[in-house]
């Protein structure tokens, strides 16, 4: 019974940081219907300079913070070059695919010739003990990381449904042409979603490398793919669908690890998103979409 | 109208308008080139670079002609290296039985993924042949009873072709590639020349529309999947021949990035595009040896940078000499002749 106590409490750590990465894949997917393939290996950039900004001791929050906006500013960096001047060539969709395909492949390669393809050591972030509670160890790091990724979702959320901002990129989502003639200026919201995108995975990417203490140039493709398994097992392009995706995801994992063995842990997101596909590719909470001619 | 062609264009214009001499040409070049070629280590390259034209051949049809992008080619051509040696090593069977049934096993599996994934849109298919490639790669590694994990399969033996081991010294090796690419480029234009091709094609350009037509986009989605890991295992099956070693980090995520970037250079949906691409994609980082470094950075570069300003790839685009209709279908009779 312990056991499967501490099972469920990792299981939700590992679990939120899913749902946070999960949102970024929502958010774009939402407005643009791409699967933003760079996601992952933003993710790993925003660890990197976490790590990097940490080493220069101004402290933990100014680190972070910096890391926050250098990998937000990626993520705009990356629509801006790649994916705009597709969107006003009117390319096809794969070329967008393709494209994001190829960044992720670029950063990830450029992460490992400039901090080494090695793992390297991530200072423990809040390290303040921890508690048992009814014969269960509980790491008050692991309550900071659920704590920090729930409120940033929560931010997020809000960001979406309450705020001007939000009200556009819904309105764009819906359709971009008329969101477009209504004055909202389509491009500069598309950014500022990669923004949120990027700077999501940047705390997601630092969370996880504080809370397993390493980060490594390939740490994104993995969590890459979970995130997007999440993602769709909420239904992709809802936010609270991604959530709920995430911390599923990371239970199933953890008690995969823990009762079929630990080599396979990675397979079991692989085989709940195949499983999704075949019953219900709309997910859990998505709506079927019609195609109209 | 001539004159406002491009350079890649005229030079494609130039191949396609003289097919008819240019194919001979090119195979009587192909078939003697080892003759005179001494050095090993070119002839090597060489036979990689026919591997790799087998297996962008193969992608072509799924992501050039069909429109969808798959990323786990490098699963199926690990399946079929590892089909084949396992049958090779365990059973003794001989390289001419097992590479056939490693492709047939490469193109169940993909059956298997491709009914899943293939009934959504592309997006879809990319994200799981990625993942698949990862599972793919663990179950080689952790089941250490059958693939020996990490350590891999050693002392493959040679393709004995009547008694005779095919090597590199006797050239062999390099004439049943010739042979692998052959049949594979044949079969791949036959279903693109095919109902089935124009099937694909026209899916690819709008499947919405392509169903309306009365096309039976699924089934014919995943036919391509299937038939193009059929080809990715037989690609597998002589590379683990050609190498007789193999191990579960020859074929990760890196492989099949370099395989699209091959298709996406040379040009999607072009029979001569992935040759040109596997020629070019193989043979840089042994030319540019101070880039090895980057040459993972230069593949990612090549699909961006390809896809911003020549998404048709080197070879691509608009078909320009006139379209060949099949047999049996008569030309409409009009005033206006093309």
């Amino acid at each position: 019974m312990d056991m499967v106590l501490q099972q469920i409490i990792n299981g939700l750590t590992l679990g939120i940081i899913y749902a946070l990465v999960a949102v970024g894949y929502s958010l774009v997917f939402g407005i643009l219907r791409l699967i933003n393939f760079s996601h992952g290996s933003v993710y790993a950039f925003g660890a990197h300079i976490s790590m990097l900004f940490i080493g220069f001791n101004f402290g933990l929050v100014p680190a972070i913070t910096a890391s926050v906006v250098i990998t937000g500013l990626l993520g705009v960096f990356i629509d801006k070059t790649g994916l705009e001047p597709l969107r006003k060539k009117k390319s096809k969709g794969i070329s967008a695919l393709i494209t994001t395909i190829g960044i992720s492949y670029i950063i990830q390669n450029l992460l490992m010739i400039v901090f080494g393809s090695q793992t390297k050591f991530f200072p423990k972030l809040f390290d303040y003990g921890n508690f048992t509670v009814a014969g269960t160890v509980v790491g008050i790091r692991q309550i900071v990381i659920f704590a920090i990724a729930l409120l940033l979702l929560a931010v997020l959320t809000f960001v979406v449904n309450h705020t001007k901002v939000g009200l556009a990129m819904k309105a764009i989502e819906q359709n971009q042409k008329a969101a477009h003639l209504m004055g909202i200026n389509v491009n500069s919201v598309i950014t500022f979603t990669f923004f949120l995108g990027g700077s999501s995975a940047a705390i997601a990417g630092t969370l996880i490398a504080g809370y397993y203490q390493m980060v490594y140039p390939v740490m994104g493709f993995m969590v890459g793919l979970k995130a997007f398994a999440a993602a769709v097992l909420g239904g992709i392009g809802i936010l609270y669908g991604s959530i709920i995706g995430g911390l599923f995801i990371g239970l199933s994992e953890t008690f995969a690890a823990t009762y079929l063995g630990g080599s396979y842990r990675d397979a079991i997101a692989f085989l709940i998103l195949i499983i999704v596909l075949l019953f219900k590719p709309s997910g859990l909470f998505g709506k079927k979409t019609i195609t109209k001619v | 109208m001539r004159n406002t062609l491009g350079v890649f264009s005229r030079v494609r214009l130039f191949i396609d308008s003289r097919r008819a001499i240019m194919l001979p040409v090119a195979i009587a070049v192909l078939l003697v080139l080892p003759l005179i070629i001494q050095s090993q280590y070119i002839l090597r390259i060489m036979v990689m670079i026919g591997v790799y034209s087998v297996l962008a051949l193969s992608l072509n049809l799924v992501t050039g002609y069909t429109g969808q992008v798959s990323l786990g080619h490098a699963a199926f051509y690990a399946i079929g290296a590892y089909t084949s040696a396992l049958l090779s090593t365990k059973l003794g069977l001989n390289f001419f039985v097992t590479a056939p049934l490693a492709a047939v096993f490469a193109g169940i599996c993909g059956l298997m993924l491709g009914l899943p994934t293939l009934r959504l849109t592309g997006s879809y298919l990319s994200i799981t042949t990625m993942g698949f490639c990862e599972v793919v790669r663990m179950v080689l590694l952790n089941w250490e009873s059958l693939t020996n994990g990490p350590l891999g399969i050693q002392k493959i033996p040679k393709p004995m072709f009547f008694g005779t081991p095919l090597n590199l010294a006797n050239r062999g090796l390099y004439y049943l590639m010739l042979a692998m690419v052959g049949i594979t480029a044949y079969c791949i234009h036959a279903i693109v020349r095919s109902n089935t091709g124009r099937a694909l094609t026209a899916i690819r350009d709008d499947e919405l529309a392509a169903t309306m037509m009365g096309v039976r986009a699924m089934r014919h989605k995943v036919l391509a999947f299937v038939v193009s890991a059929f080809f990715s295992g037989l690609a597998g099956a002589f590379y683990a021949h050609m190498i007789n070693y193999i191990d579960p980090n020859t074929f990760t995520f890196d492989t099949s990035i370099v395989i699209l970037s091959i298709v996406i250079m040379g040009g999607m949906g072009t029979m001569t595009g992935p040759f040109l691409g596997s020629v070019l994609l193989i043979s840089f980082p042994e030319i540019l040896r101070f880039m090895a470094e980057y040459r993972f950075v230069v593949y990612g570069a090549i699909l961006v940078i390809m896809m911003r300003f020549r998404p048709q790839g080197f070879l691509g685009g608009q078909q320009l000499t006139s379209y060949r209709l099949p047999k049996h279908v008569v030309r409409p009779v009009s005033g206006r002749e093309n």
